[in-house]
């Protein structure tokens, strides 16, 4: 088994009396997407910060690609990438010019021009930072974590403030960095985004670590049921009869044309769909609710993750 | 210890102080301006006053004092606290750039701003009023040199306490100001009632000026020690003061 890029035993870091980190632990292997997601004030930002070298922990051991991050900070410097939450550039900086400077910053970077590209920023390059768009301006944070090369990438909340589109394109750009070989390590307070492109979550609140899996997993685990509802105009008793027999099903109601069948496995749709067919019944507005990880937080803390 | 990066890092830092029009004017312009402006208004005819020297003559050296205190009491305070206060500096924090590497390059690029403003007013000054010049350039090039490391330290020490950008402007300005026009460096110090002399002083800006005027007209630096033991004095104590207290974020 290969080290863990990143091993955190029990980190504690308070602001005055406030305890933002409150004894965590945790590892991020090699090649992982790794999701810490959480209501803001949970401790997300000082986690990644203390990691990143930014911040002293007050207690615990941090180990990221095996150096500590306030010793050893300058090695660590170069191997790592990051994106900042609430970082600007200075306005007048060219897009050109930024990757330049970041650039001259390494020992040995990639190639600017062959990220910008890769990012679709290569027509941007001679305008100044303020005049970019929001999801140029991430864009532009993304390329500035990986003219480094960095082994392990930071991205904190890298798509709060942008549209869903632009927030749906980034998550494919932060696919293609884990696919070139880097970890990455993240923070949203996104549910779904977490749910979508990271390997395992982390669900953290008031700096403890509420759940730790797959979002799979997460899921399964809540063993929450799953709903799926349709329309059709007449029902027969001896379809919803088979409804019922269905194996996985727990219950079937019927009201106003509409059918909701509840039940715990998330193998439901394909034998519902098979009695449905059996039957020659005509069926519209087919709907699946399954529960995420908005569910699971609720379930874990009893409270909404917005707040 | 590596210094990787600092050629780029200086001339982006430069190209990015041009691009702010303010900033540029004051560096840049401002100093040659008020030259012609008073130039036009006392011309440069020699004068018992200034020891048989013209208006213009005392006036040039002394106006490196005004382009001096512009940059490193107001432009480097309210840049450097201005990236502070939107991340950028905490932006180069997570990357392998070193703060010694930043701070070299920032004083560079500001010397080098100042250099420019230098040029440009010694130029208006002999193409306009053929100013004299007696003192060696080298001189007056080091003289200028210790005067600018001294003032971007003090810039630094306000840089280092004021809260947001908007006060380091304030500080700055209200620092800079009185003082430009109490040392010496926009009225002749031998024009200055007894009283506002005595005052000019206790100001950093006086010892500057009188530097500045001295090595013009080539006094020997063993005739301005107190000068250069004042202004050194200023570069070690803020120095020391801003490197203890100065904040990334």
């Amino acid at each position: 088994m290969t080290e863990p890029v990143i091993a955190v035993d029990a980190l504690e870091k308070s602001y005055g009396s406030v305890r933002a980190v409150d004894a965590i632990s945790f590892e991020v292997a090699e090649g992982e997407i790794f999701g810490v997601v959480g209501p803001n004030g949970a401790g997300k930002t000082t986690t990644i910060e203390c990691l990143e070298g930014l911040r002293a922990p007050d207690g615990g051991r941090v180990h990221v690609l095996g150096l500590d991050p306030r010793r050893d900070g300058d090695a660590l410097r170069e191997r790592i990438g990051a994106q900042l939450q609430q970082s600007a550039l200075p306005a007048r900086l060219r897009v050109g010019e930024a990757m330049r400077l970041f650039a001259s910053f390494y020992a040995r970077p990639l190639d600017p021009e062959a990220i910008l590209e890769g990012l679709g920023l290569a027509d941007r390059k001679k305008v100044a930072f303020a005049e970019l768009s929001g999801g140029q301006k991430q864009r532009l944070s993304i390329a500035l974590a990986l003219v480094g090369d960095p082994q392990l990438v930071f991205f904190d909340e890298l798509t709060s403030g942008l549209d869903p589109q632009a927030r749906h394109a980034t998550w494919d750009l932060v696919r293609d960095v884990r696919a070139k070989g880097k970890t990455v390590f993240l923070t949203t307070h996104y549910m779904e985004e977490a749910e979508r492109l990271c390997d395992r979550v982390m669900i953290i609140d008031a700096g403890r670590i509420v759940a730790l899996d797959t979002p799979a997993a997460l899921v399964r685990a809540l063993g929450a049921e799953q709903r799926i509802a349709f329309s059709a105009d007449g029902m027969a008793d001896e379809v919803l009869g088979a409804l019922r027999a269905t194996p996985g099903v727990e219950r079937v109601e019927w009201s106003g044309g509409r059918v909701v069948v509840y039940g715990q496995s998330d193998r439901l749709l394909a034998p519902i769909l098979d009695v449905l067919q059996d039957a020659h019944l005509s069926f519209h507005d087919l709907q699946t609710e399954q529960p995420n990880l908005e569910d699971v937080f609720l379930a874990q803390t009893g409270r909404e993750m917005r707040d | 210890m590596s210094m990787r990066g600092l050629p780029i890092f200086i001339w982006t830092q430069g190209k990015l102080y041009l691009r702010e029009p303010i900033a540029t004017f004051f560096t840049i312009f401002f100093a040659p301006l008020m030259l012609v402006l008073f130039g036009l208004m006392y011309g440069n005819e020699p004068n018992e006053v200034f020891g048989g020297l013209g208006s213009m003559d005392v006036t040039v050296p002394a106006y490196l004092g005004i382009i001096i205190v512009t940059v490193g009491l107001i432009g480097l305070p309210i840049q450097t606290s201005s990236n502070r206060e939107l991340g950028i500096l905490r932006r180069y924090r997570v990357t392998p750039l070193r703060p010694l590497t930043y701070i070299v390059a920032d004083v560079t690029s500001y010397w080098v701003m100042a250099l420019v403003g230098v040029v440009v007013l010694v130029v208006v000054g002999k193409l306009a009023y053929d100013v004299r010049f007696e003192g060696s350039i080298l001189s007056v090039l080091a003289g200028f040199t210790l005067c600018t490391l001294a003032f971007l330290a003090i810039g630094f020490v306000i840089a280092s306490f004021a809260p947001s950008a908007r006060v380091a402007q304030t500080v700055g300005m209200v620092v800079a100001y009185p003082m430009m026009f109490l040392s010496g460096a926009t009225i002749p110090y031998e024009l200055l009632p007894p009283t506002v002399q005595r005052i000019a002083d206790f100001l950093p800006l006086t010892y500057v000026v009188r530097l500045m005027r001295g090595l013009w007209v080539g006094e020997p630096w063993s005739d301005l020690w107190l000068e250069v033991g004042v202004l050194t004095g200023i570069l070690v104590v803020c120095g020391a003061v801003s490197a203890r207290f100065f904040r990334w974020e």
